[in-house]
């Protein structure tokens, strides 16, 4: 078997008496699309920000390409190439579109302690910039301050910002939430496309998008892993179905 | 195809520091003209008014480089100020009053000391870093007023302005103001090049959303550490020049009424400008400097108008300024 990119054992986080995160134990192969289901209050957002670092764990440990980062900080996380997306958008609203992803790209390449030369004129930052626009369909809007794109245009330059700094591993936490259907099947389009570049894992609660693009499907309900597996396995599922689908197809 | 066909680095970037030119520019051909207005005048008190003011510009320069383009709400700022001073003072008190050794040793300890602060100051985050600036800067004037040897709470006379490699040139006065006016100039353009430099769009980033710039792989602290130690040194550098200008030295230039002072100045001009601070040090103190010599009540008249500004003025008195340009620019065709 392929080394993981990403090897979770035994991760654990509680918040007072409350258990968030359960002995949840995972892994993520290279290139592999790893989708993390459940309902609310699951826990999804908890176990990425745990992996990304914003959360310390209380145990357990997280294997990254192969080095235990469970204790390291998300700056330097984030340099070994462990990317995120945002639940709640994350761009900043007063730069353009593309300073935002050349400011991602600067995190990438070389020093920024550099106290002279005008950044916005770099074409070294402005062109992979521009590339990464251009391939989440967001070329013709570089030039629009974040703030004012719409919300999936915000969740696609998102993505942009993550792909420039070339990740190993991108964590995608609901890049769907909050987008309308149109929005919604951009976005499917754009993370397929991605597919295969580079290993992703994505919490997420829209199930077309869900069994759209998982290579490999876990489950977590208060905490703990229910289920994982292939997703023609987790949809017949009975136990699945009872906690969780049922509802969400109801819901659909 | 999509228009990325275009080459990438031409593509415009709307929020890049804006590039004013033409009002910084008046603003330093005004200040360059001061010596001649003030010979035909015969009025020599406007020399002194303006080199005050230039040197109370570099101080709120320092505190715009914080607030304006790192959010980092500093309330400490005159402890910098001091510090430069206190400097000038102390080694002039031993003999020492070549620029040669008070200029560096009034930049190296202010920078010192925000390398210090800065690491406990920056720990912390909004109310807290206010409250943790002022509790240093409190600190320093406290240091100061019981420093008995040098004055203490009555401060220190420095017998003679700084000598620049043992030519008195400091004491002619309008020497004195062009020099005052380089640093300011010095000071504005270093500070232009680094909000719009990497470093300085980390900053900015970082003054959007810190939590994203870490995740991207960024370490917000030393950036803002960097910054606080750039401009607490720029702080310096006006207490440098104060205690030259005023040939005095004393704890009330570390008060925490200075430090709000400064941060008045750049609301004033206009918050994340750079030149908004010249302007702000300015009218600031030229309306104190007036409106004092009107009635003795003037704080009376000068309270409410600096709240009003603030309050009602986005962009204080430089969007005053753009505002009426634009208006003007409006109905340029038809007149």
């Amino acid at each position: 078997m392929v080394e993981p990119v990403l090897a979770i054992d035994g991760l654990r986080k509680q918040f007072g008496g409350l258990v968030v995160t359960d002995q949840v134990t995972l892994s993520v192969a290279p290139g592999e699309l790893h989708a993390v289901i459940g309902p609310n209050g699951a826990g999804k957002t908890t176990l990425i920000n745990q992996i990304s670092g914003v959360l310390p764990s209380d145990s357990g440990t997280i294997l990254f390409a192969g080095r235990d980062i469970t204790r390291l900080a998300p700056h330097r996380r984030a340099r070994l190439g462990l990317a995120r997306t945002f639940q709640i958008t994350s761009v900043l609203p007063a730069f353009s579109a593309l300073e935002n992803v050349a400011l991602a790209v600067q995190a990438r390449s070389g020093s920024s302690f550099r106290f002279f030369g005008d950044a916005a004129a770099e074409p070294a930052l402005n062109r992979p910039a521009m590339a990464a626009l251009d391939e989440v369909g967001l070329a013709d809007r570089a030039a629009v301050p974040a703030g004012h794109l719409s919300h999936g245009e915000k969740r696609a330059l998102e993505l942009a910002m993550a792909l420039v700094t070339e990740p190993k591993l991108l964590l995608l936490d609901e890049p769907m939430a909050g987008t309308g259907r149109e929005e919604t099947a951009r976005l499917i389009a754009v993370l397929r496309r991605l597919k295969g570049r580079f290993a992703m894992m994505l919490v997420e609660h829209d199930m077309t998008a869900v069994f759209a693009l998982a290579d490999h499907i876990s489950v977590l309900i208060y905490g703990r892993i229910l289920l994982s597996g292939k997703p023609d396995e987790v949809r017949e599922d009975p136990q699945v179905v009872a906690a969780y689908l049922g509802d969400e197809i109801e819901f659909e | 195809m999509t228009p990325a066909a275009a080459p990438a680095d031409a593509v415009p970037v709307l929020t890049r520091p804006r590039r004013t030119v033409v009002l910084p520019a008046l603003v330093f051909a005004a200040l360059a003209l001061v010596p001649a207005g003030a010979f035909a005048l015969s009025a020599g008190y406007l020399l002194d008014l303006f080199t005050r003011v230039m040197i109370f510009a570099i101080a709120a320069l320092s505190v715009d480089l914080l607030i304006g383009y790192a959010a980092l709400v500093t309330f400490g700022q005159a402890a910098f100020v001091g510090i430069g001073a206190y400097a000038v003072g102390i080694l002039a008190s031993h003999g020492l009053t070549d620029v040669v050794v008070a200029l560096p040793v009034a930049l190296l300890a202010s920078g010192l000391f925000a390398l210090v602060t800065g690491f406990v100051c920056l720990r912390t985050k909004g109310v807290y870093f206010i409250m943790i600036t002022l509790a240093f800067g409190q600190m320093a004037f406290f240091t100061a007023s019981s420093l008995a040897p040098y004055g203490g709470d009555d401060g220190l006379t420095v017998q003679e302005r700084n000598t620049v490699l043992g030519l008195p040139l400091f004491e002619q006065p309008l020497v004195f103001y062009y020099v005052v006016l380089v640093a300011l100039l010095v000071v504005y353009l270093l500070f232009r090049a680094l909000v719009a430099s990497r470093f300085g769009r980390v900053l900015r980033g970082a003054k959007d959303n810190a939590l994203r710039m870490t995740t991207l792989g960024f370490q917000v602290y030393r950036f803002q550490l960097a910054a606080y130690v750039i401009a607490g040194m720029a702080g310096g550098l006006a207490g440098f020049l104060l205690a030259n200008a005023t040939e005095f030295v004393s704890p009330a230039y570390m008060s925490w009424q200075r430090s709000g002072e400064l941060i008045i100045m750049v609301l004033l001009g206009g918050l994340g400008t750079l030149h908004g601070a010249i302007v702000g040090a300015a009218a600031f103190l030229l309306l104190e400097e007036w409106l004092s010599a009107l009635t003795e009540h003037w704080k009376m008249i000068f309270g409410p108008l600096l709240v009003l500004v603030v309050v009602f003025v986005r962009g204080g008195l430089i969007g005053i300024g753009a505002a009426l340009a634009r208006a003007a620019g409006r109905r340029g065709p038809r007149g």
